[in-house]
């Protein structure tokens, strides 16, 4: 299908949370989101059930599908059944495989969350690991974060944790034979290309902010996306 | 258990009262947790076989679900429900149908996985080949899917039966009061799934008044601690996550409660950590002289009414001091054992205003 609705679609996602929204607002109600940012979950599925192509290539564009924190709380409450965090999931992976992503400073965080949470996975197994969660990255972690980062084989050693090991238990070392059947299952499913189409369009968009861009994290860019605010986001500011 | 309890007499929470499988579990287990709390899932798997009698599989081939990444978009839909349909084949190969799911998003995700393919069966087809294209392996679907504070809650009286320490103040012998948090993901997406639902969180509520506390039942009790996946992994976000925490906080402080105990990872770890960034940033304290209210997960809660060591459990990697609660509960500890390890390593560093 060649239109942007007709692609959001094939989207299990989005046939699901998206039947017909009758804009009783209480998504906007519960959502955390709309309390912090200038985001209305009510008008953003009211402007995709209008099916005008120029709109949804707008939001696709917008900050607007970055601000939901996938809390899931206008699933519970949506009288219609809808759920518009799913209707977002749809959009923001639309977003991604068309490159429109870069076109927002939320949007272009994608890059960070690839080159953290997304390498950890198939470098470490899971999404989190303690060398990972950098004190210098996480000052809100606080000092005993700091504590468990410096010391980490010690302090695992003493909570009893496999750290390091390649053994059952917590924190093990993942077998290499298992990590890669997830890069195969990257490869098979289209987690490889996510994360490629990422790369791709954020090199493009480095070269055009003339930023530094290259395998290291972080990078120039990395820094950029990761910690810029233009500060046109809240509600109350 | 009190049966004035608004909880109990009220009827709508009885179709929220869920299938938990009594024994034999394949173990899933979380990025967060295992990461922040590595002594939760060390005391659960204790709990489980030595104070229980339950079998449970920790297999060292399980992996992330990629649930962090999953709704932080930035791996597809398919290659969360293959990874998650691997664990599936793992379970499998190894002779269980039963999972105990040590994380809430995880929990969460599965479970919506499992309801997808039964609205949409061409996706369980496509997983399935999927799975066999990427790693030749099979699998048959669970049969009984229980976050790990599902079993607890399940067996919650005979933890009681063993405890060492109730959730009672040793000096007033007066009931605890505590703060309950059960997470977004693990009622909100599937309300029937979880004890108690969405509207009256009782998995964490059953343990604590089956150990002799109280729940404090505050105006923002179901609000969401704030992670937001994107909203705390990117820097320039995080202002959203302590902002949610901060209600929290707000909505709870004028009830006093002696600890707060959260079932999902992330929020155990959010609401000891934006208790100490506030009080950094701007001077505010929740708890009483300057310290902040005690974070658990529901394995440490456990452990402590058990009688387990404070810091075999892990109570050391949390920056609000958890002193004020063991006081209260009259269990013994060694502070000078606390932050000892092996090798002599130095102390972390005190917070400015945050009292530890």
């Amino acid at each position: 299908m060649s239109t942007l609705y007709g692609m959001l679609l094939t989207d299990v996602r989005f046939v699901e949370g998206l039947n017909a929204c009758m804009n009783c607002g209480v998504c906007t109600a519960i959502c955390p989101a709309a309390e912090f940012y200038n985001y209305d979950p009510r008008k953003l599925l009211n402007q995709v059930q209008l099916k005008d192509e120029s709109i949804i290539e707008e939001l696709l564009k917008s900050e607007t599908i970055w601000y939901c924190g996938q809390c899931m709380s206008c699933k519970t409450r949506c009288p219609r059944g809808n759920t518009p965090a799913f209707v977002v999931q749809a959009l923001r992976k639309l977003s991604v495989k068309l490159g429109f992503f870069v076109e927002s400073e939320k949007g272009r965080q994608q890059f960070a969350i690839k080159r953290t949470v997304g390498e950890n996975i198939l470098k470490y197994g899971y999404c989190v690991h303690p060398e990972a969660v950098a004190p210098s990255m996480h000052p809100e972690q606080g000092p005993v974060w700091q504590w468990v980062h410096e010391n980490a084989p010690s302090v695992m050693e003493r909570l009893g944790a496999s750290y390091q090991k390649q053994e059952a238990g917590t924190l093990r070392k993942i077998a290499i034979e298992d990590l890669d059947e997830l890069q195969s299952i990257f490869d098979v499913t289209g987690g490889t290309e996510m994360f490629e189409t990422i790369e791709k369009y954020s090199a493009q968009q480095a070269e055009k902010m003339k930023l530094e861009f290259n395998d290291q994290t972080p990078n120039e860019y990395f820094f950029n996306v990761y910690t810029e605010d233009n500060h046109n986001h809240q509600r109350n500011l | 258990m009190n049966s004035q309890n608004p909880l109990h007499t009220e009827s709508r929470w009885r179709k929220y009262q869920k299938e938990i499988a009594d024994d034999h579990y394949y173990y899933a287990r979380s990025c967060i947790r295992q990461n922040f709390f590595p002594g939760s899932e060390r005391a659960f798997l204790k709990i489980m076989r030595e104070e229980l009698n339950k079998d449970i599989f920790d297999d060292p081939r399980h992996t992330t679900c990629t649930g962090i990444a999953y709704h932080s978009d930035i791996v597809p839909q398919e290659t969360t429900s293959t990874v998650i349909a691997r664990h599936f084949a793992l379970m499998t190969e190894m002779g269980y149908q039963n999972l105990a799911i040590s994380c809430v998003t995880s929990f969460g995700l599965y479970t919506e996985l499992l309801e997808t393919w039964k609205h949409f069966p061409e996706e369980e087809t496509k997983i399935h080949e999927m799975l066999w294209k990427a790693t030749k392996r099979e699998f048959v679907k669970p049969k009984n899917l229980a976050h790990s504070s599902d079993i607890f809650f399940h067996n919650r009286e005979q933890i009681a039966a063993k405890s060492q320490f109730n959730l009672i103040n040793q000096k007033t012998g007066e009931s605890l009061k505590v703060v309950e948090h059960i997470g977004c993901h693990y009622a909100k997406i599937f309300p029937e799934k979880g004890v108690g639902g969405a509207e009256f969180p009782y998995v964490l509520a059953g343990m604590v008044e089956s150990w002799g506390g109280n729940v404090v039942d505050y105006p923002e009790r179901r609000h969401c601690c704030g992670f937001g996946f994107r909203n705390y992994l990117v820097m320039a976000n995080r202002g959203y996550s302590v902002a949610n925490s901060k209600k929290k906080f707000e909505s709870m402080k004028p009830y006093e409660p002696d600890f707060i105990v959260a079932n999902c990872p992330g929020c155990s770890m959010f609401m000891d950590r934006w208790q100490y960034t506030i009080a950094e940033m701007e001077g505010t304290t929740y708890g009483k002289n300057g310290y902040g209210i005690p974070v658990l997960t529901y394995e440490e809660m456990a452990g402590l009414v058990l009688g387990y060591n404070p810091w075999d459990l892990g109570l050391q990697m949390h920056q609000v001091s958890v002193e004020p609660l063991l006081d209260k509960m009259g269990i013994p500890y060694n502070p000078d054992e606390k932050y000892k390890v092996k090798r002599n390593v130095a102390l972390p560093l005190k917070p400015e205003i945050l009292m530890v």
